[in-house]
């Protein structure tokens, strides 16, 4: 099966070794992931992992199930690219003078749409957002004229097709046993 | 759910020490027997042991990896949760080889681990080991207790996590501030959490579904696993593979989970399973898997697996379904409550055409393989012939434990089971070193049963200092080593696929007559086949613990065998 992009979204209880107890699925695996991101969800106590990885589906659905039996996770699912809305941000530290002489530098910023964050006598620090693909050419375009530090954050993803976590949670909180 | 048994000795309850707190919680579980190991991180737990010594017993093992294994063995043995109980740093980490061995054999454990004073955490302080860290990937669930407050809840979670749904391993590591920090003890059980749901609702379409398809077959198959005894759907089992007349084949952990000489048991699955099941596999139109998770040593090469076949897999576990082997239709539920759904609907029948196909390639192995090994002509013991003896002469009211090895594939391969969890081996892990700590624990737990550990020369000596545990608490176990000087298992490896070259497979053995009599166990060591019967007959009538050597020919093999990588149809039969 071919590899693709998937992003897989973990809801977890809020508890310390969360983090730990999803990435060792992958490690076992020896799936690399691409990136990752931890935040708090819409329901308070439930936290919620993006993770990236490129793998052929079938593998991704097992590993979400192997996730889905971790005591403490709530719910897992995976989506193809084109099933979330998601987003990037990167940040770009370059020395100012390439941007003050008003060349090349600061009409790449421009036509990248990106942002000025701060300016310091030694260095601008730009922020861009957007997809991998995006922040990744403003990162080559720059390259060139000195990139003091770069840092792009894991990719933090809203999922189109999904029941909403908080009917999932109700859900499981009505069965019995 | 499972039902918590309620002791007539209610725990305690109101201000108290958090490692008081402890044993009164395991108390209020029911618990009246645990293993373990003491030490420095552990110490305060202990002390309050001391107090409750007429509720709850400790039994000292000889090293923590027998304490767990003694665990997994009593937890196996009675269908309850087995506890055990070690130090931090050393102490935790020689629980790790039970805990991977009960997570991957389903077997429902509470371990609890001192650890080293909360404010010591991180400081690679005396004994700290990040046993939380490390346990991680081998415990259904594990915890670290900092709080004397926490102890409570976090025990009834362990007890609660580790029995139900599909049972396995937890942990919880109990810094030493904690256990001696005062609590006001309330014990109230877990009964559930939202993101825990360990019984998935039956689906009753796909029960439907998966009947279609059982009333359509011509030549249905059944693989049954350790779910059926989880479940306690023995009878269930027996009753809906009665009324359909399929043909059942069990795996490793599913022994004993029907009687061996049912007439619908046609024998083991796996590398070294028995021939017509391993063969027929791939010629059956139907397979139907219940509670077993299609493990590699049970398929070989996926690639050429039952792909004839439309499967139907029922499975309480979600992640196991489509793992290895594609379900057509899955039924994600407790084996019991599927059995008693689709028995209902399914059509009474028989397949006695299909069933003789079994019987006829059965007698192509007897006639090849068991014959040969249950009543050889060679001058040498065989394994198979001493495994037989002890069938003949015992009531079938025992607990056959086995070790990892020829001796532990022998013994699934002859031993006849009549009783559910009768048999006891560590499937998932191969763990030697299991047999001798798990028989203990076995025989602590189902006390009325004769429990008989077999054993290879080898495995016995990874934890043969539990026979001071033995002699020290009198458990009558028979100890049965099938002594052929040899790692045998690897050997048979070396010889059929690297040319026998026997790479460190040799024993020189010790006297094992004189170190198991330094124990005060009685002993005896057949060599001659005229002496066989008589030993064993000795050894099943002796009051009390035995030590029978069997010296066994040093380079037999276990056949038949499915080669790593080849198919299960080309299962070999020499
Ligand atoms: C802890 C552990 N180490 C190594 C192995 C690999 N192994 C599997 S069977 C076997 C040989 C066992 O020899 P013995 O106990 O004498 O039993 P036999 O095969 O001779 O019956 C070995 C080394 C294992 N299963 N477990
Ligand atoms: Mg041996």
């Amino acid at each position: 099966m071919k590899k693709e992009r998937y992003t897989i979204s973990v809801f977890t209880e809020d508890i310390v070794g969360m983090l730990n107890r999803v990435t060792i699925i992958f490690t076992r695996r020896k799936i690399n992931i691409d990136s990752i991101a931890a935040s708090e969800s819409e329901i308070a106590n439930i936290h919620r992992y993006t993770l990236v990885i490129s793998e052929a589906e079938d593998m991704v659905k097992k590993v979400v199930l192997q996730l889905e039996k971790q005591v403490e996770v709530v719910k897992a699912v995976y989506h193809k690219d084109s099933e979330v809305v998601y987003q990037e941000i990167a940040l770009y530290k370059v020395p100012t003078e390439v941007l003050l002489s008003g060349g090349e530098a600061e009409k790449i910023v421009r036509a990248h749409h990106a942002r000025v964050l701060s300016v310091e006598p030694a260095f601008t620090v730009i922020e861009k957002t957007g997809h991998k693909e995006e922040t990744q050419a403003l990162f080559n375009q720059l390259e060139p004229y000195g990139m003091l530090e770069f840092v792009r954050s894991g990719r933090v993803a809203i999922t189109k097709p999904m029941k909403t976590l908080k009917s999932i949670v109700e859900e499981l909180e009505k069965v019995q046993y | 759910m499972d039902t918590i048994e309620v002791k007539d000795t209610m725990p305690k309850q109101g201000l108290m020490t958090g490692s008081q707190a402890v044993v009164q919680s395991i108390i209020a579980e029911g618990v009246n027997l645990m293993f373990g190991y003491p030490g420095g991180a552990i110490m305060p737990v202990y002390d309050a042991l001391y107090d409750v010594e007429q509720e709850l017993t400790h039994v000292l093992a000889r090293h923590e990896q027998g304490a767990v294994h003694a665990a997994q063995g009593y937890a196996r043995a009675t269908g309850k949760v087995g506890v055990c109980i070690a130090t931090s740093g050393p102490g935790a980490t020689n629980l790790i080889t039970g805990i991977a061995d009960a997570q991957i054999d389903s077997t429902p454990l509470v371990c609890i681990t001192g650890q080293v004073a909360s404010h010591l955490l991180g400081t690679d302080a005396f004994q700290e080991t990040d046993v939380v860290g490390i346990s991680m990937p081998v415990t259904k669930w594990n915890f670290q207790v900092t709080r004397a407050e926490e102890i409570p809840m976090a025990i009834a979670k362990a007890f609660y996590i580790a029995r139900s749904g599909k049972p396995g391993p937890v942990l919880v590591d109990i810094t030493k501030d904690a256990q001696f920090e005062e609590v006001d003890f309330n014990y109230v059980p877990f009964t559930g959490m939202r993101s825990y749901r360990p019984k998935p609702k039956l689906d009753l379409d796909s029960v439907k579904a998966a009947a279609n398809l059982i009333n359509s077959a011509k030549r249905p198959f059944i693989l049954f696993g350790q779910g059926i005894i989880l479940s306690k759907a023995e009878k269930e089992f027996k009753s809906f593979i009665e009324k359909t007349g399929i043909p059942s084949a069990w795996t490793i952990l599913g022994l004993s989970a029907l009687e061996s000489d049912h007439y619908l048991n046609v024998g083991m699955l796996g590398m070294h399973g028995n021939y017509a099941p391993n063969k027929l596999t791939n010629e059956c139109d139907v397979l139907i898997a219940i509670g077993m998770r299609f493990d590699d040593r049970i398929t070989g090469d996926l690639s050429r697996y039952a792909k004839q076949a439309k499967v139907v897999h029922i499975e309480i576990d979600p992640s196991e379904v489509s793992k290895n082997v594609h379900a057509n239709i899955p039924v994600i539920a407790d084996a019991k409550e599927a059995l008693l759904e689709l028995s209902k609907i399914v059509d009474e029948k028989t397949h006695p055409d299909w069933l003789q196909k079994f019987r006829d390639l059965e007698m192509e192995e007897y006639e090849l393989v068991i014959g040969n090994e249950l009543y050889p002509s060679t001058e040498k013991l065989t394994m198979g012939e001493v495994i037989n003896e002890i069938n003949i002469q015992s009531d079938h009211n025992n607990i056959i434990v086995t070790d990892v090895g020829q001796h532990q594939m022998m013994s699934c391969r002859y031993f006849k089971f009549q009783q559910t969890k009768s048999m006891i081996t560590s499937g998932g892990l191969g763990t030697m070193g299991f047999c001798l700590p798990a028989a203990i624990g076995a025989k602590m737990g189902q006390p009325n049963k004769q429990v008989i550990a077999v054993i290879g020369d080898g495995g016995f000596q990874m934890t043969l200092q539990e026979l001071g545990t033995m002699f020290q608490y009198g458990v009558d176990v028979k100890i049965v080593v099938l002594n052929n000087e040899f790692l045998g298992m690897v050997r048979q490896w070396q010889e059929m696929f690297f040319e026998k070259r026997y790479a460190s497979t040799t024993m020189v053995n010790p006297d094992f007559q004189r170190i198991v009599s330094g124990y005060g166990i009685a002993t005896k060591k057949v060599v001659k086949r005229e002496e066989l019967a008589d030993a064993i007959k000795e050894m099943l009538n002796h009051k009390g613990a035995y030590f029978l050597e069997a010296i066994v020919g040093k380079e037999n093999n276990v056949f038949p065998m499915v080669p790593t990588g080849a198919s299960v149809s080309e299962i070999r039969l020499k």
